[in-house]
C-alpha cells in the first residue's frame, strides 16, 4: 500500500494529512505553526506518522501547502492552498462548485469545476478583516476562549453592527459596546454577522454556485456557520474534516504523482 | 543612432538605446533646471509634445519622474515627505511624490528637474487638473486644461465624416487656437508651423511603428515582454514624442523586434503562457513583479497599458501634414479617447487583443492610488467572463506605494493562477486525446 502526505504550514496552525492509494484519511495531525517553521512541518507530519502507526519511507510523495509551503524541506513540491482548499472540498464533497475557506489571516472564495481544477479565486487583499483572526480579536476583547465564540454568538438575539473593517480597531469596537451596556452573546452575533458579510462579498466576486463547501479552522465555529448561511442564503458543507482541507487537497495531489507514475507511457503505433 | 550590443547582434538594443535616450534626456533637464528655464509640464495622455517642442520648452513628464522614484526605490522618501505636508496617504502616489519633487527643488535620483513656465494636459484623467492647481499655486503659472470628449458609451466611438466627430474636432481645434498664443508669451518663441510640421511628421514615424510594435508581440514566442521592455518603450514614446531621436529609435526597435520575430527569438526561452496585463506596472517592485510570472513561463504580450500611457499612440494615427493644426486637434481627438477607452471601456478590447495576441489568461492588476483606472477592473473583469470562457487573476498592489505591496500575498496569487493555467491545459489535453 502506498501512502502520501500534504503539509499545509499556516499563519497560525500547520496541519498533516496522510491518504492511502484510494484517497482515504488514514492520519492527520495539528501542530501550531510559531517561528520555526520548518520545524513545524516536520513536527506536524511526524505527529501524523505516529498517530497512523507509519514510518516515513512508506511515504512515497509529499506536497507543501499554505503560506509556509517552501518551508516543508522534506516535501517533494508544493501546491498553493487555493489549490489545495479546491481539491479537498471537491473530494469530500463531489457537488462542490464554490469554496470558502476562512484561516487565521486570509479568507478565500474559490470557484471549482467538477474536476477540482480551479476556475476562479480571489481573497482579502491587504488585511485580515473578516478572517478569524478578526474572531481572535474579539475573543481577546471579551475574554472569552476562541471556541466559546460560537455557542455564545448562538444566543444573541439583538446583534450589533460591527462597522469597522479593521481587526485591530474591532477590539476597541467591541469595547465600546460593552461599554454602551449591550450583551455579550448579541455582540458576538454581530461579530459573526460582520465577517459572514464581508466573506459573502468575496464569494460574489468570485460567483456563488451551490453547492458552497465552508472549510478552514473557522468552519468548526457553529455561530459562522449559521450566519455565513444566512448571508448566503444557501446552505453550505461542513465536513469533520474541514480544518484539514487543505493538508487532504496536499495529500491528493501528492497521490495523483504517485498514480501518475506508475501509468505506463502511451506507447502510439 | 542605432548601436549594436557587445555580441554584434541587434538583440537587446532597444532595451540598450531607451536606457541611453533616458539617461539624455535627464542631463538636458538638468542642465536647463540649473539654467534657470522653465519647463513645459505635461502628461502621457495627450501629451501634445509635438507641438511644445517646437517652443523650445523642455518637456517634463511628472508621472515619469514618480515612477522612476519607485523603480529606485526610493518613492517611501518622497511620499513620506508630501504626507508630512498634510498630503493623504489615499491619494495618488505620483501626485504626491510630484509635491516632494518640487519642495526638493526638483531633485530626483536622476537628475534635476526645471520648475514649471506652464502646464498643458487634458482631462483624460481627473487628477490631472488637481494637480496642476498645486503648481499654480506654487508658481503662478498658467495652467492649461485641454477638454477632449470621450466615448459616451462603449463601442459608440465615432468616426471623421461623422457630424459628431466633427464637433468635438472643431471643439478641440478651438482649444488649441487659444493655447498657441499662450505658449507663444509664455516661450517668448513665435510659433511656426513649419517646425510643427516636421515635429508632426517625426510623431507620425513614431505612432506608425509603435502600432507595429505591439502587432509584432503577435509572434510566437512573443518578441517582448510587455510589462518589463515595453515600459522602457513607453518612456521613449512619450519623452521623445514629435523628435528625431524618438522617430529614429522606433524605426531601430522594429527593425530588432522584425529580426527577433522572424528568427524566433522569444523573450523567454521557454515561453508556456501568453498573458495579457490590465492597469498600471507595480513599479515598487518593479523587476520582481515580472519575475513571479516570467519563472513560471508567463510572458505579458500585450497590456492595456502601452495603450493608455501612449496616449492611444497605438492607434498609429498619422497626421495630415497639409493641415497641421485640424490634423492635431484630429489626433489628439483620436488618441486621447482611445487612451480612455482603455480605462473605461476595456472588455471589448481585451476580446480582440486575446485574439489578436493568442493570449492564455488575463492579470487584472488594481492599484491603491489610482482610482481612475483601477474602479471598474473588478466589474470590467466579470463582464469579460461572462463573455469568454478565459482564466484571470486580479491581484492588487500599488504603483508607488511599497507598504501596501506585499510580495507573499502576490506570489500566493500568482502561483495559484498558474496552477490553475496548468490544470486547464491538462484537461483540454485530455478532452483533445
Amino acid at each position: 500500500m502506498a501512502f502520501a502526505a500534504g503539509v499545509d504550514v499556516g499563519s497560525t496552525q500547520t496541519k498533516a494529512v496522510i491518504v492511502d492509494e484510494h484517497g482515504r484519511i488514514v492520519a492527520r495531525a495539528l501542530t501550531m505553526t510559531g517561528a520555526n517553521v520548518i520545524r513545524a512541518a516536520e513536527h506536524a507530519f511526524h505527529e501524523a506518522l505516529k498517530s497512523g502507526d507509519l514510518r516515513e519511507e512508506e511515504v512515497e510523495y509529499v506536497v507543501g501547502t499554505g503560506y509556509g509551503r517552501y518551508k516543508v524541506t522534506f516535501g517533494n513540491t508544493q501546491v498553493t492552498e487555493i489549490s489545495c482548499h479546491g481539491r479537498g472540498a471537491v473530494h469530500m464533497f463531489p457537488h462542490t462548485r464554490t469554496v470558502v475557506d476562512m484561516g487565521g489571516q486570509d479568507t478565500k472564495a474559490i470557484r471549482v469545476a467538477p474536476t477540482g481544477e480551479i476556475l476562479d479565486f480571489c481573497m482579502n487583499d491587504k488585511c485580515a478583516a473578516g478572517t478569524g483572526r478578526f474572531l481572535g480579536a474579539a475573543s481577546s476583547a471579551l475574554d472569552i476562549p476562541l471556541d466559546e465564540l460560537g455557542p455564545t454568538a448562538l444566543g444573541g438575539e439583538r446583534p450589533v453592527k460591527i462597522s469597522t473593517t479593521c481587526t485591530v480597531f474591532a477590539e476597541s469596537e467591541v469595547l465600546s459596546w460593552l461599554g454602551k451596556g449591550k450583551k455579550i452573546d448579541d455582540i458576538l452575533l454581530g461579530v459573526h454577522q460582520s465577517i459572514a458579510g464581508r466573506s459573502a462579498g468575496l464569494l460574489r466576486r468570485v460567483g456563488i454556485e451551490p453547492e458552497v463547501t465552508f472549510t478552514g479552522g473557522v468552519a468548526r465555529n457553529v455561530a459562522m456557520i449559521k450566519t455565513l448561511q444566512e448571508s448566503l442564503g444557501v446552505p453550505v458543507n461542513v465536513s469533520e474534516e474541514s480544518h484539514y482541507m487543505g493538508a487532504l487537497g496536499a495529500a491528493l495531489f501528492a497521490l495523483d504523482h504517485i498514480l501518475t507514475a506508475r501509468t505506463p507511457a502511451r506507447q502510439d503505433a | 543612432m542605432a548601436t549594436d550590443t557587445t555580441d554584434g547582434t541587434i538583440v537587446g538594443r532597444g532595451n540598450t538605446d531607451g536606457a541611453r535616450l533616458f539617461r539624455e534626456w535627464f542631463t538636458g533637464l538638468t542642465a536647463a533646471a540649473e539654467a534657470g528655464r522653465g519647463g513645459a509640464y505635461v502628461f502621457v495622455m495627450g501629451s501634445l509634445v509635438e507641438l511644445l517642442r517646437t517652443f523650445d520648452f523642455p518637456i517634463v513628464f511628472p508621472e515619469i519622474n514618480s515612477l522612476q522614484t519607485a523603480v529606485r526605490r526610493v518613492a517611501h522618501e518622497y511620499l513620506n515627505e508630501a504626507e508630512d505636508q498634510g498630503y493623504s496617504t489615499d491619494i495618488c502616489g505620483y501626485v504626491k511624490a510630484d509635491v516632494a519633487t518640487q519642495l526638493r527643488g526638483g531633485a530626483l535620483p536622476m537628475g534635476r528637474i526645471p520648475k514649471p513656465a506652464i502646464a498643458v494636459y487634458t482631462n483624460a484623467c481627473n487628477t490631472y487638473i488637481k494637480w496642476a492647481e498645486i503648481w499654480e499655486r506654487m508658481y503662478k503659472i498658467p495652467t492649461i486644461t485641454l477638454d477632449v470628449p470621450g466615448s459616451r458609451a462603449a463601442g459608440a466611438q465615432t468616426w471623421p465624416g461623422n457630424p459628431d466627430f466633427e464637433n468635438d474636432r472643431t471643439y478641440v481645434l478651438a482649444q488649441l487656437r487659444e493655447l498657441i498664443p499662450v505658449l507663444e508669451r509664455v516661450s517668448g518663441v513665435a510659433f511656426d508651423i513649419d517646425r510643427l510640421r516636421e515635429a508632426m511628421g517625426h510623431a507620425n514615424t513614431m505612432n506608425r511603428m509603435w502600432r507595429r510594435v505591439l502587432e509584432l508581440n503577435g509572434s510566437r514566442p512573443s518578441v517582448f515582454n510587455a510589462l518589463s521592455d515595453g515600459t522602457i518603450y513607453l518612456g521613449v514614446a512619450n519623452g521623445f514624442r514629435g523628435s528625431p531621436e524618438g522617430a529614429a529609435y522606433f524605426t531601430d526597435l522594429v527593425e530588432e523586434l522584425e529580426y527577433k520575430s522572424a528568427h524566433g527569438i522569444g523573450t523567454l526561452t521557454d515561453e508556456r503562457y501568453r498573458l495579457l496585463f490590465i492597469g498600471v506596472p507595480c513599479y515598487p517592485i518593479f523587476r520582481r513583479f515580472t519575475e513571479m510570472f516570467t519563472e513560471l513561463g508567463g510572458t505579458f504580450v500585450g497590456s492595456t497599458y502601452l495603450r493608455f500611457a501612449s496616449g492611444g499612440a497605438n492607434r498609429g494615427f498619422e497626421y495630415d501634414l497639409d493641415h497641421p493644426l485640424e490634423s492635431l486637434a484630429e489626433g489628439l481627438l483620436i488618441g486621447t479617447r482611445d487612451a480612455m477607452d482603455n480605462m473605461f471601456f476595456q472588455t471589448e478590447i481585451l476580446i480582440d487583443m486575446l485574439d489578436e495576441m493568442d493570449a492564455d489568461g488575463l492579470v487584472y492588476h488594481p492599484i491603491k492610488s489610482c482610482r481612475t483606472v483601477s474602479t471598474g477592473l473588478a466589474d470590467s473583469r466579470r463582464a469579460l467572463l461572462a463573455a469568454r470562457d478565459v482564466p484571470s487573476l486580479f491581484i492588487e498592489s500599488d504603483m508607488m506605494d511599497r507598504r501596501v505591496v506585499s510580495e507573499a500575498q502576490l506570489k500566493n496569487r500568482i502561483d495559484a493562477f498558474f496552477e490553475g493555467l496548468a490544470s486547464r491545459r491538462a484537461q483540454a489535453a485530455i478532452r483533445n486525446a
